[in-house]
């Protein structure tokens, strides 16, 4: 409680050094914040305390039972599932979606109508869900193997860099946030504790050096698959 | 009332949002590994308390902070602001707009020491490490890297400046830092850029991004609205790495201090 209250000191103290000292205005609904303020207090506390109940544990020990399984295939296959069944339903993506439909439809490239800015939506949430799938089973394969991540993270930035010159003006920023928004509250926690657990109970893999990175892939590929994306629609159309 | 009709709407999408995991989690557990979970009581009291937590958390975050905070992005972007009331200027001077970059590195920071998922992997990167990352140093170096990054991205609205300029500055200092960094903390570093952007941050930055391009002539919202993330997602993997070269740095300094004292 002490630590939520804590944590949420900063942005109420911005919030309240513009409205009163920039903006001199009175807050509207004084009680109302109050309220909601505590809320949020409470909401914090009971999130921490399921991080360290459920999401930690469950993701540490499907880590040990896949580790013990032995089963590659079927590590990646939950990998995969994990990846892409979070994504899929994630409501951040499903507005970004549509925003980019919109500007793709401005752009010229997707039909004004309402049914074909809806089906570009629904294959470019289907793109981004099948990368992070991609991410996580690439993720976890690297923590078996033991590779350094920089090669591959390095390697797919440049490859970000490279497809912006090529992508469609319309879809580059969009495929920049969509790496942001593909990483829920929920995932963030359930995929790390997979990693780290993965490190952890695999002989010569450190949990420090291997076990992070699973995130970092989680927000680059969609980068590259939204561009591809674009490229592809461009062309088709 | 609003409230208690905002708690119930909330607790039904996060648990629709919890269910495709849960569908994930626990079908592999029964069909794949098909062994009885340790503990399965506390993992299902801990779900309940992460859906309860964050639908507290949301419908608070959207009471008390979301809707001043972007009612404050809009009042803060708007030309009457800036240049004051009735006076018209033409153009777009880049120094008018201080309040804006302090506003947005400073809710920045703010909203990414709130974030519930970066307070999740600072407690399993101290955990990881045996407590040699500290929890609150891992969060304030990624606050302070998503700060430069949504000031820097207001900067590029503002002076209308190509998106892709800046993160491929921004990807060549990261490569560089990469190969002098300790290896141990090169995947938190990555790790850190993709888990600022989400629950708090992402609705108050992005409504920045808009009153910005929306009131600046020459913008369009569609078009220079988006990047802000990206921005946000790219300066905490430098700022974690620098953070960790200064500590290395410090513990050598010192330890050749000591050698001095010593002889």
């Amino acid at each position: 409680m002490a630590d939520s209250i804590r944590d949420l000191a900063p942005i109420v103290v911005v919030v309240a050094f513009f409205q009163f000292a920039v903006l001199q205005q009175p807050v509207p609904n004084l009680g109302g914040i109050l309220l909601g303020l505590f809320s949020v207090v409470i909401g914090l506390t009971l999130f921490i305390q399921g991080l360290e109940m459920g999401l930690f544990p469950i993701g540490e020990t499907m880590a040990v039972a896949f580790a013990r399984k032995g089963s590659l295939f079927w590590l990646l296959a939950f990998a995969f599932a994990l990846g892409f069944g979070t994504t899929a339903a994630e409501p951040a993506l499903i507005a970004v979606a549509a925003e980019a439909a919109k500007v793709a439809a401005e752009g010229g490239v997707v039909g004004a109508s309402e049914a074909a800015q809806a089906d570009y939506a629904f294959y470019l949430r289907g793109t981004v869900a099948l990368s992070v799938g991609a991410a996580l089973m690439l993720g976890v394969f690297r923590i078996l193997k033991g590779w350094p991540i920089q090669y591959l993270i390095i390697s797919g930035y440049i490859t970000v860099v490279i497809l912006t010159f090529f992508a469609p003006a319309s879809i580059i920023g969009i495929a920049y946030d969509s790496g942001g928004v593909t990483t829920s509250t929920i995932t963030v926690p359930l995929v790390t504790a997979l990693g780290v657990g993965l490190a952890t109970v695999i002989k010569g893999r450190s949990p420090m050096v291997d076990g992070f990175g699973l995130i970092a892939f989680a927000s680059l590929t969609p980068m590259i698959f939204v561009m591809l994306f674009g490229m592809l629609w461009a062309s088709l159309s | 009332m609003d409230i208690l009709i905002d708690l119930f709407w909330t607790a039904a999408a996060t648990i629709r949002d919890v269910i495709p995991i849960a569908v994930v989690l626990f079908g592999f557990q029964y069909l794949v590994i098909r062994r009885p979970l340790p503990h399965l009581r506390n993992i299902i009291v801990g779900f309940i308390y992460v859906v309860a937590g964050l639908t507290f958390f949301l419908v608070g975050l959207e009471q008390a902070l979301f809707p001043l905070g972007e009612l404050m992005a809009k009042q803060l972007t708007d030309p009457s602001f800036i240049h004051g009331i009735g006076i018209v200027v033409e153009g777009v001077r880049w120094q008018d707009y201080y309040w804006v970059y302090l506003f947005a590195a400073s809710i920045g920071f703010a909203s990414t020491i709130a974030e519930p998922s970066l307070i999740a992997i600072a407690i399993k990167a101290n955990q990881a490490s045996g407590g040699v990352i500290g929890i609150w140093g891992l969060r304030i170096a990624v606050a302070v890297g998503v700060a430069i990054g949504v000031a820097l991205g207001a900067y590029r609205i503002i002076t209308g400046t190509p998106l892709h300029y800046y993160i491929i500055v921004g990807y060549a200092i990261v490569i560089i830092q990469t190969t002098r960094a300790n290896r141990a903390v090169i995947p938190l570093a990555y790790d850190s850029g993709g888990v600022t952007t989400s629950t708090v941050t992402v609705p108050l930055v992005t409504a920045l991004g808009l009153g910005l391009a929306t009131t600046i002539p020459g913008r369009s919202p569609l078009i220079d609205g988006f990047g802000l993330i990206a921005f946000a997602s790219l300066f905490p993997i430098i700022t974690v790495m620098g953070y960790a070269q200064f500590g290395e740095w410090l513990r050598k300094r010192r330890r050749l201090k000591g050698e001095a004292d010593e002889i």
